[in-house]
């Protein structure tokens, strides 16, 4: 069965912060809801965390690092939900679900499968 | 070099056959690449036979057993590893002979069409598919249409038949609740296309395709399939009222001529009797409550039933202006509200009401005329200087000029009025 990933762009939060709790509890939800069609699932530290890495030429080059993340936008990448669905429709209806849907955006990428 | 008459009507068979076998084979081997190349490959072998021996008394036969024959090549070429459960089905269906009942033939155009207008491809792109493959025009006749270079269709054809294939959007027709949701994308395909094709442009001619009559044949055809849906009908109705007048819009020297000066016993009777027909049948389904291609149908309507420029119900255009802007406010419905306010009232009020709206060269120049009725003649001109400033078609640049033109004079011998 083809499979999505549905990427979760909302503000840049710290889903630690007491105040995501109860957003959070909406995301827990929508993971029981559809736990059969969930393959694998995170939800991501703030940018602020993030560190971007590059290595100088080729393989064994300098590896460079940079503080923050590999795009500075408005609407961070929180999140990822790989999940299973019959075709595009049926994966935009399961991403529909997400908080993230209405509070920023879910972008949904097929994934290649290996035949 | 001009194509010989003869060969046209076979290309022309050739390509509406085409498209319209198409869906059935998408259906059968699965795949939207390898059904193009199987009915292109067809279509060069129709255009090699035909102008020699004519068009067989079945084309549709004729390009369905070969479309199947070419795809069975195509195949047996280039699956390196069959998948023998499935391909067995495909070759067994692939090899009949019999062509498919008209009930298959109409739920693939639909699944076709669906596909072609589903809301996860962008509207450019649809338009680009569409031309494609329900129209089968070549990806240069499509840059011809679409303004746009050859390399640039074939791109988005690509990127579009990837994500088609890559993120599995389904080949199925919506189920009869999702229907009324999926139609605007469809509607709103037609009628951009129809758009497109009214705006002549320098060696557009060239390409020899019609851009509204294919947006026509579509919208007939979706009104076929769709007999008791709403807005198909009312996007057949709004096209054949407005290209019921297209004859007449341009003279013989390729010059626009405005609505008050047509010659209306050029326009097309019957369209326009089919499109009120049609817009009535529609309306009397919604209940009387109308969406906006069934305003902007009505509004076409007005014009096409009236007798003469003169009689023309402007009070009524203004009402259905109205609530046109009411439900899908555009620039372009307020300028024609303009227009239908300052013939149902006077100039002044037209010109009163511009002031709220955006300027565009179409707003120039609409502001230029109506200062003209007003005898405001030097700022007329000034007016239709600033609508030329900006971009438009050839045709229309060559009538904002000439109407400069004229302003000019009439503001230095006002004796000349007539």
């Amino acid at each position: 069965m083809p499979q999505y990933l549905a990427l979760t762009y909302t503000a840049d939060v710290d889903w630690w912060a007491p105040e995501q709790a109860d957003e959070l509890a909406e995301y827990r939800k929508f993971g029981v809801d559809h736990a059969d069609t969930i393959k694998a699932s995170a939800v991501l530290h703030p940018t602020s965390t993030a560190t971007v890495v590059r290595v100088e030429g080729a393989r064994g080059g300098e590896v460079i690092t940079t503080d923050g993340p590999y795009a500075e936008t408005k609407e961070a990448l929180t999140g990822y939900y790989l999940i299973e669905a019959d075709d595009l429709e049926a994966a935009v209806r399961i991403a529909a679900e997400l908080p993230a849907a209405w509070s920023g955006a879910v972008e949904v990428r097929p994934v290649i499968l290996a035949k | 070099m001009t194509p010989h008459p003869a060969h046209d009507t076979v290309a022309e068979t050739v390509r509406i056959e085409g498209a319209r076998i198409l869906a059935t084979l998408i259906r059968t081997v699965g795949d939207v690449q390898l059904a193009e190349d199987a009915v292109q490959e067809a279509s060069l072998a129709a255009l090699g036979a035909w102008p020699v021996t004519g068009v067989p008394p079945q084309p549709r036969a004729w390009l369905t057993v070969t479309a199947r024959r070419k795809a069975i090549d195509i195949l047996r070429r280039e699956r390196a590893r069959p998948d023998k459960e499935r391909d067995g089905l495909m070759m067994m269906e692939l090899s009949g002979s019999e062509i498919p009942p008209d009930e298959v033939v109409h739920d693939d155009l639909l699944r076709l069409i669906f596909t072609c207008c589903h809301p996860a491809l962008s509207p450019a792109t649809r338009i680009v598919l569409a031309l494609r493959t329900l129209c089968g025009l070549t990806p240069a006749q499509i840059g011809g249409v679409l303004l746009t270079t050859e390399v640039a269709t074939t791109k988005r054809l690509t990127r579009a038949r990837q994500k088609i294939a890559a993120a599995h959007i389904p080949y199925r027709v919506p189920a009869e609740g999702e229907l009324a949701g999926r139609l605007p994308a469809v509607c709103g395909v037609i009628h951009s296309l129809y758009t497109a094709g009214h705006a002549p442009v320098d060696g557009q001619a060239a390409y020899d395709v019609d851009a509204c009559a294919e947006a026509i044949r579509l919208a007939e055809l979706l009104h076929e399939l769709l007999p008791e849906q709403t807005m198909p009908a009312s996007v057949l109705a709004l096209l054949l009222l407005t290209d019921a007048r297209r004859p007449s819009r341009v003279d013989d020297q390729g010059d626009v001529v405005t609505l008050d000066k047509q010659d209306r016993s050029h326009w097309d009777t019957p369209a326009i009797t089919r499109g009120i027909d049609l817009l009535n049948e529609s309306l009397l389904r919604t209940h009387g409550q109308a969406d906006a291609y069934q305003l902007q149908a009505a509004i076409a309507a007005e014009h096409a039933r009236a007798p003469s420029y003169a009689e023309t119900d402007w009070a009524e255009i203004l009402r259905l202006y109205d609530l046109l802007i009411s439900i899908a406010p555009s620039d372009a419905a307020a300028l024609g509200r303009v227009v239908a306010a300052a013939e149902a009232a006077d100039p002044a009020t037209g010109l009163a009401l511009l002031n709220d709206l955006p300027p565009s060269p179409r707003w120039h120049a609409v502001r230029a005329e109506l200062l003209a009725r007003e005898n405001r003649f030097a700022e007329a001109a000034q007016e239709m200087t600033e609508a030329l400033a900006g971009a438009s078609t050839q045709p229309e640049q060559h009538h904002r000029e000439r109407r400069r033109a004229r302003f000019l004079h009439l503001a230095t011998s006002p004796d000349d009025v007539a």
